[in-house]
């Protein structure tokens, strides 16, 4: 190993400015870290990423690393340029899956450290964009060390291949007056019920669960989840008249009507002559808006449940796909209600590993068979909530209408029947 | 002699309870209201009427084990010891305590975190990894992020939009950077250069062919090797095929660009979640600090600041003004790669006599 550094005349111009850098962080460990093996690791770091921003190229290639017992949890990393650059040459990430909702206290992140620099780079970032802790940088050796450390306090290893993944829920109830569940229940009683598809990647691809306590979606789960577990109610939304009239004094009636009432997206609102806002509940779709401008004047309702969408994803390999409304409604309090949430999600995903393609996302195989074909696979009764209009063409077989039609009626009865 | 294991414990996602601040575990799920009584702060107020002050600060994101003990003395000093973070990597400490509230501000600021990224801000630029670690990156996202914040920090540390906005960056068009107001991406502008000589001892060619969206690849025999071949007038040149198969080189210094989208929003308040539309492309990847990228985003920017009205978010505004007026007011040129011809593509043309004049 050589004591000399490495020249980074790119990195140091990158580094300058008022933001805080990265690259300041890795020259610390290079220059002041008390253990010589990560001065090591940080130099030739650094010298491979000069190299690259002088070449505009990666030099990082995959392989096959995991921890005894688990084929996932590890990103493996080998340099292409590790002759020259030989200390960082094996620069394996750990995705470890962090506490739900992304709590810590500094005492459980110093212990965290602590081992990392044990046994790593000292490089690390909450959170990557799964939602894992990001150890980034340890020899293949050292990961097995790592993990048997941080696993003995309580911490596992996040998904990474074709695997159910690490889940990300919302600051939620902890911390927000918008939340409508349990986020940090429903999180772990998904993951931690899928363990073993975590560890052991076994399916079509990847397979993401995400929480948001509202239709803000903080989490992003619509786009960027398969599996997207949303916070909502279907009683009336409070409102806080006297909250009203306060805020009618500071912002003024304009900033109410031109932003609150005129930008309900479904007309649900209206200020009456006498200061009173009033609210169609019928016809409000939860989206949060008014209840983002006037927090303190309104507040979800008591009835509280989830939405559930399925298959949304990012571009590869057929393009962008939102969810689509699997379960408009449910609820989450009871132990059965949280047993049927995760028979769903058993549904869906044995389903999808039964028919999906190599390397197709849950959303895709529905785009190729159809949302019918989905529902029929997993048990799920058609509902009107689930598309934004009916068909537009005429090209169908409709050959069993009357008893898809003697289906619906007989499904209202029921559900006015178990109303009443 | 055989080694000894140990087995690992499945322990899965840890609680987030035993590491909640104490008021937080008290008012679980009983929170009245918040408030924003400055850029990066928030108060949250139980039914009760008891308060916690949420401070809120960027950092560098990839933290070296100096920057993550900083920030635990800062929070063990000025704060209860409890934080989070937030999904855009900002670190946010919980107090109880209103008078902790400046001087947690000041030792952030001080030390060189900045605080801010609420409400009507800018936000932290959500990013991957680059040059850093990724096997398949064109560029340094990390890098592209650091430069672009330098010069929007103000806008973090503010509240001068029109609502907030979510910015991310991609080093490849898979896009884990995810969609955002504006978002940086990776564009690849010309077919991958194939090494025939390692295709077949590296990549499982069935699998390679399947992953094309177009088609383009089928196997063949070069140099008496089974290889790979592209159909280059039918390629996409999107780099789908590189990670299965790195002897199909995607990157090119020259040819690897920048795109920036816009629109992109995942809320569900007001209308539905959006995706991000292409605006520019063309950008060249140019480290150490991409300046032609950072200008296109400061002209998006600016003509969202000065024509947006309140709550509009990126997309709200460009639905409002129609996007023959967003290309005018951004002066960015309008060519045929905007209009969108991959599955689904009748449904983004204007179908109707609604033009603005």
């Amino acid at each position: 190993m050589t004591d000399e550094q490495h020249k980074t005349p790119m990195l140091d111009d990158l580094e300058q400015g008022p933001w805080p850098s990265f690259i300041s962080g890795i020259k610390r460990l290079r220059d002041q870290h008390p253990d010589k093996r990560v001065n090591g690791v940080a130099n030739d770091l650094l010298g491979q990423l000069e190299h690259s921003y002088e070449t505009r190229k990666g030099y990082w290639k995959g392989g096959t690393v995991s921890v005894y017992g688990y084929g996932s949890g590890i990103i493996p990393r080998f340099s292409e340029v590790g002759a020259t650059f030989p200390a960082s040459r094996e620069f394996h990430t750990l995705r470890v899956q962090p506490p739900a909702g992304n709590y810590y206290t500094t005492d459980i992140l110093r212990q965290l450290g602590s081992s990392w620099e044990r046994w790593g780079s000292g490089l690390v970032t909450f959170h990557g964009q799964t939602g894992n802790i990001m150890f980034i940088g340890a020899s293949t050796e050292n990961t097995q060390h790592f993990f048997d450390e941080i696993n003995d306090y309580g911490f596992d290893l996040g998904g990474a291949g074709p695997c159910v993944r690490t889940g990300m829920s919302c600051v939620g109830a902890a911390r927000c007056e918008q939340s409508n569940t349990d986020e940090m229940r429903v999180h772990r009683t998904l993951l931690n019920n899928f363990t073993d598809d975590v560890h052991r990647p076994a399916l079509p691809y990847k397979f993401k669960f995400k929480v948001s306590g509202c239709g803000n979606d903080c989490m992003n789960s619509i786009e960027r989840s398969d599996f997207s577990i949303i916070g909502t109610w279907r009683d009336d939304m409070k409102v806080d008249q006297e909250a009203i009239a306060g805020y009618l004094k500071t912002k003024g009636r304009q900033y109410l009507i031109d932003n609150v009432v005129a930008r309900c997206p479904t007309n649900a609102l209206s200020l009456s002559d006498d200061d009173e806002l009033l609210v169609d509940d019928r016809n409000c779709v939860r989206c949060m808006h008014c209840l983002n401008v006037l927090p303190k004047a309104l507040s979800p309702g008591d009835d509280k449940g989830v939405s559930i969408l399925i298959g949304g994803k990012r571009t590869l390999k057929i393009g962008d796909l939102m969810g689509t409304i699997i379960v408009p409604f449910m609820k989450l309090e009871t132990e059965e209600d949280y047993e049927r949430l995760v028979e769903l999600a058993e549904e869906t995903i044995d389903f999808w590993a039964e028919n999906g393609l190599e390397h197709e996302r849950c959303g895709e195989m529905i785009e190729r068979i159809g949302l019918v074909n989905f529902l029929e696979g997993i048990g799920v009764e058609v509902d009107p909530n689930m598309i934004n209009e009916p068909r537009t063409s005429s090209y169908v077989r409709m050959d069993d209408w009357e008893e898809e039609a003697e289906k619906w009626f007989h499904r209202k009865a029921e559900e006015s029947q178990a109303a009443a | 002699m055989a080694t000894e294991h140990r087995s690992p414990v499945e322990s899965g996602c840890p609680d987030g309870f035993q590491y909640l601040h104490p008021l937080m575990r008290k008012h679980y799920g009983n929170w009245a209201y918040h408030e924003d009584p400055r850029p990066g702060v928030l108060r949250h107020v139980a039914h009760n009427g008891e308060s916690i002050w949420t401070v809120r600060a960027g950092t560098q994101r990839i933290l070296d084990v100096f920057t993550l003990r900083k920030l635990c003395d800062i929070g063990d000093e000025f704060g209860d010891g409890y934080v989070r973070f937030t999904i855009r990597s900002n670190i946010e400490y919980m107090v109880a305590n209103q008078e902790k509230v400046e001087p947690l501000i000041d030792a952030l600021e001080d030390s060189g975190f900045v605080v801010g990224g609420t409400k009507n801000s800018v936000a932290m630029i959500s990013h991957t990894q680059g040059w850093l670690h990724c096997d398949i990156p064109g560029t340094d996202a990390s890098g592209v992020v650091k430069a672009m914040m330098d010069e929007l920090i103000d806008e973090f540390r503010g509240w001068n939009m029109p609502n907030r906005v979510h910015m991310t960056t991609s080093c490849c068009q898979i896009n884990c950077g995810g969609q955002g107001d504006i978002a940086i991406n990776v564009q690849h502008t010309k077919p991958p250069k194939i090494n025939h000589d390692l295709v077949s001892n590296v990549c499982e060619r069935p699998s390679v062919v399947a992953r094309c969206p177009v088609a383009a690849i089928r196997p063949a025999l070069v140099n008496n090797k089974p290889s790979l071949e592209v159909d280059e007038k039918k390629c996409i040149c999107c780099g789908a095929c590189y990670p299965p198969c790195p002897p199909m080189q995607i990157n090119d210094p020259e040819h690897t660009k920048l795109a920036i989208w816009v629109g992109g929003n995942h809320s569900n308040a007001r209308g539905k979640p959006t995706f991000q539309k292409l605006v520019a492309a063309g950008i060249p990847n140019n480290p150490p600090r991409w300046p032609e990228a950072t200008a296109v985003v400061k002209r998006i920017l600016r003509a969202y600041r000065d024509d947006a009205r309140d709550w509009e978010r990126m997309n709200d505004w460009i639905e409002r003004i129609g996007w023959p007026q967003f290309f005018e007011r951004t002066g960015l040129p309008f060519t045929k790669f905007h209009i969108n011809n991959w599955r689904g593509s009748r449904a983004s043309l204007n179908a109707s006599a609604h033009i603005r004049f």
